[in-house]
């Protein structure tokens, strides 16, 4: 692989529009492909798994692309991917959802994710900008980003990592949860960058770099 | 803190941004693409777009000008108006919307909020109410404002809320285009009876109707149309004066 050869990739299972991630590259500077074919992602040097709509119907399309080994296969065999999942995408690494019962998940990740106890917290879905408290503030994805910027979120499940170690930002929403997780290559946000404005371009830029 | 959101709404007619006052009468505003992306650079917080031509064959020209909006702006943007099925809702959302807002379709055919909750997520489906006050009585109306339902706007709120609509967009009827504030008493009768976030719309003229509409209404967001397209505010000052009121907003 050519070191200065960025190839970002957005992974294409079907659900939702993905466009708006291919616009904020293209916004600061980059193309994007956005496919399900395998040879393509295989090729990446950035790859992206965005996601909107429900946990079940993401892994049901995952596995109708026959996607779930081969992004496993990407995201921990080649360390030289970087990785970014957003939104859906987070939550799809961790090993289990609550989310229409119990669905199995990608497993890149320990841990769960749950739905807001609607005994505390009186609105749900999560919908608008947050601030979120930077606990990793050497990775890449942060730089130049202040802490308590506003990122937009939307959801009304969230990840909680078995590993707190790995939660690179919190939010606090009735309840404090992980809004952004890194471990070795891989980070994930559960807000939208790409919906994020400014704080979420200069996301997408680090991340990039 | 989650932050309370400001919308600008850009009424489209016939690819313009229009805005009526009491929903009739509309007088044309500006170029929609030119608009979105000055709301996107003064801190908009997202975007609301309600097509009111909403005829058959006007819906290509929306798809594409939502297609154009979605290039250029790096907020939220939700498309209301004439939307009829789930095959409306995956074209728009397709094309870049993030959000679809439904009226009139919702009340003719309560099972499509469940169908399109459960296909596309909650949280993409806005369930949008135009509400007027008949002797007393809040009732919700449909097909432009022009049909008055009967149906009170309180137990459909708590209706679309069971049904599994992602929010509410709640616009008084009788405070639309009169810049006399929001309708306070019915945002916050429709917000403590329901746990999505409702977006309160119709009479905003100035700073103050939004914190009001906030503090006392409960609203999570509020829309406005004219005092933005006419420039006779901006957004960025009515967050400024709300900050200094102690209400969390993104600067």
């Amino acid at each position: 692989m050519m070191n200065n050869a960025i190839k970002i990739v957005i992974v294409d299972y079907g659900m939702g529009n993905l466009n708006n991630v291919k616009n904020s590259f293209k916004k600061i500077g980059f193309d994007s492909a956005i496919t399900h074919d395998f040879h393509e992602i295989e090729k990446a040097t950035h790859l992206v798994l965005p996601g909107v709509g429900g946990f079940k119907d993401a892994m049901k399309e995952l596995r109708n692309k026959d996607l779930v080994q081969p992004i496993k296969d990407v995201i921990l065999n080649r360390n030289l991917v970087s990785f970014l999942g957003i939104c859906l995408g987070m939550q799809l690494l961790f090993e289990h959802s609550e989310e229409f019962g119990d669905t199995e998940g990608l497993g890149i990740l320990k841990g769960k994710v749950i739905k807001f106890n609607s005994d505390i917290v009186p609105i749900i879905p999560h919908v608008g900008w947050n601030d979120i408290a930077i606990k990793k503030n050497g990775i890449k994805e942060f730089q130049h980003i202040r802490n308590n910027s506003f990122f937009y979120f939307l959801h009304s499940y969230y990840c909680k990592p078995d590993d707190e170690t790995i939660t690179a930002a919190s939010c606090f929403y009735y309840e404090t949860f992980a809004a952004c997780v890194k471990k070795d290559n891989i980070f994930a946000c559960q807000f939208h960058p790409e919906k994020s404005h400014d704080a979420g371009l200069a996301l997408l830029k680090n991340f990039v770099s | 803190m989650l932050a309370k959101r400001i919308i600008p709404c850009l009424d489209i007619k016939d690819n313009k941004v229009v805005k009526g006052i009491n929903f009739e009468s509309v007088k044309s505003a500006g170029d929609p693409v030119e608009l979105a992306v000055s709301y996107n650079d003064d801190l908009a917080d997202e975007l609301m777009f309600l097509d009111i031509t909403a005829s058959f064959e006007k819906r290509k020209t929306l798809i594409e000008l939502v297609k154009e909006i979605s290039k250029n702006i790096f907020i939220p943007f939700s498309v209301g108006g004439g939307i009829s099925d789930i095959n409306d809702i995956r074209n728009l959302l397709n094309s870049g919307a993030d959000k679809i807002s439904i009226n009139t379709s919702a009340v003719l055919n309560p099972d499509l909020i469940d169908e399109a909750a459960k296909k596309f997520g909650s949280s993409t489906i806005i369930i949008a109410l135009d509400v007027k006050n008949i002797n007393g009585r809040y009732c919700v109306f449909t097909h432009g404002g022009r049909k008055n339902t009967n149906i009170d706007a309180i137990a459909w709120s708590k209706e679309v809320y069971n049904r599994g609509a992602g929010e509410i967009l709640l616009t008084s009827m009788d405070m639309d285009g009169t810049k006399k504030g929001y309708d306070i008493k019915l945002t916050n009768l429709v917000a403590q009876n329901v746990k999505i976030p409702v977006i309160a719309s119709g009479g905003a003229s100035c700073a103050e109707d939004f914190e009001n509409v906030f503090n006392e209404g409960l609203a999570s967001a509020a829309l406005a149309a004219s005092i933005f397209h006419y420039k006779e505010t901006n957004i960025t000052a009515i967050k400024n004066y709300l900050r200094t009121k102690g209400i969390g907003v993104r600067i």
